[in-house]
């Protein structure tokens, strides 16, 4: 029975931490989707949403509602600017000249937050306040119900979003053929950065429920989270929702087993492993297609 | 025995059937033409005889020995060589170093040689120069050597594809629409290229191409894919007008 | 003639280098400061050189050049560690380091078989992490977290002439390699693999190749790294060492080598010359990384070089 409790335990702890990579992870896939790029920087949009909420809430004073709707809003902006900044002038250069930009821009980001608010980590209390919950002896957190809650929300309204709207239809079409879609009289470039909006809100979303549970501010605190996330993305297959959402989850479950049952140390071993392994398996990753050059 | 020997070839993606029960045979220092309407699976017979698709069923000999299961280098050095429809050189290497890469199999030597520089790897590389100018030579390009491939203009990028399929000293060569994109000047040349090398370098030469003045004047034999099967074979004059090659290219 | 006009012209700057920086060390003319940097700009060029061979020649991205550095280091620095005399220890941990990074340059070979672009960038990433969290859990012999420390200090400024040496043969086997039946294949791998396959390349065989030799020398690398700097902790090389080194080589003008070594030397001693600046140093880097390719990519860097290509194309008519 304790062993069941704790094991049931690991796995709720994993879909917490899984909902936060899965929120990234959709980010990464639907710019890949749209833009077919690696989007380096986007690990950063969640330590410029953290960033984002703390001046709000700590140094403006912003109520927490109004402080998450700005943050957000912030973080869709910064994403579109990116975009149109540093990766729509290299829309038909060589991939490799797209992922080192985007790793400059990564590294500018960090940086910049770097200069702003210094290395020393800043404390921030969670605004997450909802009492935990009692079943069969097992306690679940608030922070863990919120979570899980709006991730759920947010999957289930992206899915209509993209497979019910005229715009999720426009994303679709450009993903299977941008040249096409143009000529389709869908406006690629507005699709492009409502892709990069919606994917850098995500993030936003992803940093708050992440500093609520971490509780501390480092100018690089979005890199880790964002390389898991991104290996959550080619896990489900890059490219894919239900993929992105699906990788997430089990990664979580895989690093929450692993960190609780193997080794703390090792658990990014695993985690990386995993993916290692997966893409020797299936080079396209679990739901992702195989793209073949046509000869 | 003839040099290329296909049969019952096919190769199915998903459902379709792209290519189906394909007989062919080619001999010795033969020019063969191999036409059809567009989507009749001529470049996937290609990609079939250089190993870059599987075929499903049938067998492919080269002077008898099988090519199926073959990597693509593999078939290279077994004696295929080919150029590509839409045209792929290095095209950030110089002209001359396009057919010295092609000359990897023909003037080898080990990788201490590469990294040491070994009086060794001087012999073999003079030779190399020799043999790769020698080609460019043919194809009247040895004065563009140290230029750029990929600033080459248009017909001669197309020639240096074909010069540097020839550098790999193939029995069977290989041409996916040679002419494609040439003007009716460019286009003559071309031809008496193909026979020259043909009668220079003894290769035997399957090319695929739309431009019938060119298949009508140079080629010997032709096959013709319809729908991923052999719709006629025989004599350039006989297949030409055929009612049903013409109903194939022109609809009813 | 002009390609040996090229090799005494090196050879003459390789010279004069070495001398320059000898005397200036004897005659005590550096600050410590700069003493200090002489090892770290030959670790770097020779990082950077071996980078180059995978980013710029076969025109794969790797981004856990960090890690092929620190197999090397703790290779290196457990044999000089070994109680051997010097003399004995130091080329045998150079070479230690440099098969123990080519093993792992071949167990990285394997994904590069079947991977390309992206997928094969963040598996490289993912490598690099994999070593870090094992390099930080096997404390008994690796010192974990803590560190490995009290390696003997073989590779400082002191010993310059060795690095320097080590440097040199990095630099010219890279160089030769490039002219050569080897170096063009990768290089046609770069250009366009299926050709590459059609003209009997062995694709898989010389992405490998081009893995385990640069592994090679990043390991060397790590080996003068740990004998100069005394102690290794994992986080020193984690991904942000790989990226600074990639940054050497695409400011270098990827597949430069010449490029690579200066960007390398500038990279490393910049941030001493403008120490006022050393906060901007990281903001500097990603604005170089990005501004290069929006230049390299813009419309007036196009339209220059369809100019050239116009003259070109004039002078072949």
């Amino acid at each position: 029975m304790a062993l069941l409790n704790s094991i049931l335990a690991q796995l709720l702890n994993g879909l917490r931490i899984g909902s936060i990579y899965a929120l990234i992870a959709l980010g990464y896939t639907m710019v890949y989707g749209i833009a077919k790029m690696i989007n380096f920087a986007h690990g950063d949009i969640i330590m410029v949403g953290a960033y984002a909420l703390y001046v709000f809430v700590s140094i403006l004073h912003v109520p927490a509602v109004p402080a998450v709707i700005l943050t957000i809003a912030f973080c869709a902006l910064m994403g579109i600017t990116i975009e149109k900044v540093a990766y729509k002038p290299l829309r038909n250069a060589q991939r490799l000249a797209v992922l080192i930009t985007a790793i400059g821009v990564s590294y500018l980001l960090q940086n910049l937050a770097l200069l702003i608010f210094k290395a020393t980590p800043i404390p921030f209390g969670s605004i997450i306040k909802v009492p935990s919950i009692q079943i069969a002896g097992l306690t679940i957190s608030g922070l863990t119900i919120v979570t899980l809650a709006v991730t759920a929300l947010i999957m289930a309204g992206l899915t209509l979003f993209v497979n019910k709207t005229k715009i999720g239809h426009a994303m679709l079409a450009v993903s299977e053929d941008q040249g096409a879609a143009e000529l389709m009289g869908i406006n690629v470039n507005r699709t492009i950065s409502i892709t990069f909006a919606i994917g850098s809100a995500l993030a936003a979303v992803a940093g708050i429920l992440y500093i609520c549970q971490y509780e501390s501010l480092i100018p690089t605190l979005g890199a880790i989270p964002g390389i898991k996330a991104f290996v959550a993305a080619v896990l489900g297959g890059i490219g894919s929702i239900p993929g992105a959402m699906f990788g997430g989850m089990a990664l979580g479950i895989i690093e929450s087993m692993s960190k609780a049952y193997i080794s703390t140390q090792l658990s990014d071993a695993i985690v990386f492993s995993v993916l290692v392994i997966v893409l020797l398996l299936k080079p396209s990753g679990i739901l992702g297609k195989l793209s073949v050059e046509k000869v | 025995m003839a040099l290329l020997d296909v049969k019952n070839l096919g190769i199915s993606f998903g459902g379709l059937r792209a290519v189906d029960g394909l007989n062919m045979t080619i001999e010795q220092g033969a020019l063969v033409g191999l036409i059809g309407p567009n989507g009749a699976g001529k470049t996937t017979v290609f990609n079939l005889l250089t190993g870059v698709y599987r075929p499903t069923d049938g067998t492919i000999l080269l002077d008898g020995e099988e090519l199926i299961g073959k990597s693509p280098s593999q078939i290279c050095q077994t004696g295929v060589a080919r150029t590509f429809q839409n045209i792929r050189l290095f095209s950030q290497m110089s002209v001359l170093d396009n057919v010295k890469a092609a000359l990897h199999n023909q003037v080898k030597y080990g990788l201490q040689g590469s990294l040491f520089h070994t009086p060794g790897y001087r012999k073999k590389e003079k030779a190399i120069d020799e043999r790769a100018r020698e080609v460019l030579r043919v194809f009247e390009l040895e004065q563009f050597a140290d230029y750029k491939a990929s600033n080459l203009p248009y017909g001669k990028q197309r020639k240096l594809e074909i010069a540097r399929a020839l550098a790999t000293e193939p029995k069977l060569l290989l041409l996916d629409e040679p002419a494609a994109g040439m003007n009716p000047q460019e286009t003559a040349e071309l031809m008496a290229t193909i026979e020259f090398i043909r009668n220079q370098f003894h290769v035997t030469i399957l090319l695929i191409e739309h431009d019938m003045k060119l298949v009508a004047g140079i080629c010997e034999y032709l096959y013709v894919l319809n729908f991923g099967t052999e719709l006629a074979n025989g004599l350039p004059e006989e297949v030409l007008n055929d009612p049903e090659v013409i109903t194939a290219y022109l609809g009813e | 003639m002009k390609k040996y006009g090229k090799q005494i012209l090196g050879c003459v700057a390789a010279i004069a280098v070495y001398v320059a920086v000898t005397a200036a060390v004897n005659m005590g003319v550096m600050s410590r400061q700069m003493m200090s940097l002489i090892v770290p700009v030959c670790m770097n060029i020779m990082l950077a050189v071996s980078l180059c061979m995978v980013v710029g020649f076969l025109g794969e991205l790797s981004l856990g050049h960090a890690a092929f550095m620190s197999i090397g280091a703790y290779a290196g620095a457990l044999v000089l560690k070994s109680g051997l005399p010097t003399v004995a220890a130091l080329p045998l941990a150079v070479v230690t380091g440099g098969a123990c990074a080519a093993v792992l340059g071949l167990i990285v070979g394997i994904p590069v078989l079947r991977l390309r672009g992206d997928y094969l960038a963040i598996t490289t990433l993912a490598f690099g992490e994999i070593i870090k969290s094992v390099f930080n859990a096997a404390t008994p012999i690796t010192g974990g977290a803590g560190g490995l420390k009290r390696i003997p200090p073989v590779t400082t400024y002191r010993n310059f002439t060795f690095v320097y040496v080590l440097m040199l043969i990095v630099i010219v086997l890279v160089s030769n390699l490039v002219n050569s039946r080897h170096g063009r294949a990768i290089c046609a791998i770069r250009d366009n693999y299926i050709a590459a396959e059609a003209i009997g390349i062995k694709v898989s065989l010389f992405k490998t190749m081009a893995f385990v030799l640069a592994a090679f020398m990043a390991g060397m690398a790590g080996v003068v790294y740990a004998g100069n700097i005394g102690i290794l902790r994992p986080g020193n090389f984690d991904y942000n060492t790989s990226i600074e080194i990639l940054v050497m080589v695409v400011l270098g003008g990827m597949g430069n080598i010449t490029g690579s070594i200066i960007a390398a030397a500038l990279l490393t001693l910049l941030p001493e010359l403008l120490r006022g600046l050393s906060n901007y140093r990281m903001l500097v880097y990603a604005i170089v990384l990005i501004a290069m390719m929006l230049f390299s990519n813009s419309p007036l860097r196009r339209m220059l070089a369809e100019k050239r290509n116009m003259r070109q194309a004039d002078k072949i008519q």
